[in-house]
């Protein structure tokens, strides 16, 4: 059974939908790498504040 | 002339909603008969990989819908087409989610149904012309 740590599936997650949105969502190749990296950054990104949001709330 | 050879190069003659079809039931393929090789590849890739993560994490594959959720899911889980059905065969997947890798597992399942979606719209959006 394959376990990833939270973090580790945050980044899974991301990486495989940004894939399909960058290609998905523009035209041209280099829109298409801008546009997932992009994705990307904004799914972990979300991921890591909203995280710390909880931890702070629940404290 | 030419126009006409590049067309039917591309595989943009026959019918029109092949691509689509074909972009469901296995993940990737819209593009392949698109000649769209490296999309195709690229999308492929990360379809089958949340897939076959989802089924690794013990995630569910939703059999029938008895509340609201049940059926999001499974409207879900039927995006990845061929791959859901199969897997159903084979009785891959776990019944009741007992872990939390389970719970990521089911998401990645669903949400990679999903994205197959996405991606089949894309390749009937190529074939139409909507998209280039």
């Amino acid at each position: 059974m394959f376990r990833p740590s939270h973090f580790a599936a945050v980044l899974l997650f991301a990486l495989f939908a940004s894939v399909v949105f960058g290609i998905t969502q523009r035209e041209t190749p280099p829109r298409m790498i801008r546009y997932g990296i992009y994705c990307f950054v904004l799914f972990v990104g979300s991921a890591v504040v909203l995280s710390w949001l909880m931890y702070l709330i629940a404290r | 002339m030419a126009t006409a050879q590049n067309k039917s190069a591309a595989g943009e003659t026959g019918f029109v909603y092949l691509p689509l079809i074909a972009g469901w039931l296995v993940p990737g393929a819209g593009h392949f008969l698109l000649r769209k090789w490296g999309r195709g590849a690229l999308l492929a890739a990360s379809i089958l990989g949340m897939f076959v993560m989802g089924i690794a994490m013990q995630g569910k594959l939703y059999g029938g819908a008895h509340d609201i959720l049940d059926v999001l899911g499974l409207a879900g889980d039927l995006g990845n087409g061929l791959l859901y059905i199969v897997s159903r065969v084979l009785g891959l997947g776990a019944d009741q989610v007992q872990v939390t890798t389970a719970d990521y597992g089911t998401r990645f399942i669903v949400v990679a149904g999903l994205l197959n979606v996405i991606a089949a719209v894309d390749a009937h959006n190529l074939r139409t012309g909507r998209k280039s």
